[in-house]
């Protein structure tokens, strides 16, 4: 398997929302890697988990089937997923593949942080 | 709708609110392909153009520009053009049943063709590696973001169902079609090439929900199989066409067992059934259609 293009980091903000930071590409690669920052991200308390797209560089179809996957499974958790810091292109993909009927997008981490 | 702090909607950005349905470029862009975006790994900058930075992303030219209603451009000769003209497209998350991740696989081994050759091929001739009975009337500009096809399909007991296709996403190794409302399930396919190992592996993966209660049940009562037996075909027929004989391998995983009762609703654009309404009200139009001419004259 190819190595992904992608880094992504958790932060636990608060015992009940963290945040996973991504930076590069979101392909079918990176499913290792977003399910690894799931996991650090996600404790029993955790209620919402926030993705940051500033970084994204680069996605394709796999790499939004990979987002859905990561939705329904945090739904399952019981938890919910937000985003922010999508580009006006990116913005158009969610509304295109219509995730934004699922995933509330904000325009910051602060005001992500204050909906979560 | 996005959203800013105290939670206040605000309207997405007029570039995408006023986006039009356009033809894609169809791969001319950039797109460095799996391996090269692999090379370029870590690279955060866009591609200069002309000493000047690109505001587009790397993807930009691979992705449909469609967010209202399906147009139809052109309909072939022989093709039905039934339920998909101004409808929406339907992602997985907008099905009914449960959802599925199905991949179908081939191995394309002692061969020197590469993966864009064959996505190439398989772009170019997708209409003739499907089962009898169905047929998929591609744009004649060909398998290109945003372009939209007609698909006129055969289903168990033979019950005809007129729908079509958004081709989402395509680029030199991989392409995206996206179903509409009232196609038998909500979700994407994806049909991509990888050259991995020293071997060449071609795929369909499919990411659906049945898009209603009527559908579910018949997926249930043997359309899975149907469906299986459909992409299993499909690849074969693909390995054919470059003289190879594999078999087809199949993985199923159930990432949702939960049925979406809130998209219920979808039944009211059920394209088989309204495909067999408007096949059983063909006589009626025609002697409507006499009975006008006869008026007019």
């Amino acid at each position: 398997m190819p190595q992904a293009n992608v880094v992504m980091h958790a932060r636990r903000v608060t015992p009940t929302t963290s945040i996973i930071d991504i930076q590069g590409d979101i392909s079918a690669f990176a499913e290792q890697e977003l399910m690894r920052a799931y996991t650090e991200a996600s404790a029993p308390t955790t209620r919402t988990i926030i993705l940051n797209f500033t970084g994204l560089e680069y996605m394709n179809s796999s790499g939004i089937g990979l987002i859905v996957t990561l939705l329904i499974r945090i739904n399952r958790q019981k938890q919910r997923m937000l985003a922010f810091g999508l580009s006006d292109h990116y913005q158009h993909i969610f509304e295109l593949t219509r995730l934004n009927d699922a995933i509330k997008i904000y325009t910051s981490e602060a005001a992500a942080l204050a909906a979560a | 709708m996005l959203y800013q702090d105290g939670g206040q909607p605000r309207p997405y950005p007029a570039t995408i609110r006023n986006r039009t349905p356009v033809q894609g470029t169809g791969g001319a862009g950039p797109r460095p392909g799996i391996q090269k975006e692999i090379k370029t790994a870590m690279s955060t900058s866009p591609v200069p153009t002309n000493g000047q930075p690109d505001e587009q992303p790397r993807d930009a030219a691979f992705w449909s520009s469609y967010t209202t209603g399906l147009k139809v451009s052109n309909v072939p000769s022989g093709a039905l053009n039934l339920n998909v003209e101004g409808k929406l497209v339907n992602g997985p998350l907008q099905g009914f049943g449960r959802m599925w991740q199905k991949t179908y696989s081939i191995t394309l081994n002692g061969t020197s063709l590469t993966a864009k050759e064959v996505i190439k091929t398989w772009k170019e001739r997708f209409p003739e590696f499907w089962p009898k009975g169905n047929r998929f009337f591609g744009p004649l500009t060909g398998i290109a973001p945003g372009e939209v096809a007609l698909l006129n399909l055969t289903l168990t007991g033979g019950i005809k169902l007129s729908t079509g296709v958004l081709v989402l996403y395509a680029d030199e190794e991989s392409f995206t079609l996206m179903t509409p409302q009232g196609h038998i399930f909500a979700g994407w396919i994806t049909f991509s090439a990888l050259e991995e190992n020293g071997s060449l592996v071609a795929q369909a993966q499919v990411l659906m929900r049945a898009s209603d209660p009527i559908y579910e049940l018949g997926f249930r009562l043997g359309m899975y199989k149907e469906e299986d037996k459909f992409w299993q075909h499909t690849l074969k027929s693909l390995a054919s066409s470059f003289g190879i004989d594999v078999p087809v391998e199949m993985q199923a995983i159930c990432v949702d067992p939960r049925m979406q009762w809130s998209h219920a609703k979808n039944v009211w654009h059920n394209a088989a059934m309204r495909t067999t309404i408007y096949t059983i009200s063909t006589p009626l139009r025609w002697i409507r259609g006499r009975g006008r001419k006869r008026n007019q004259q």
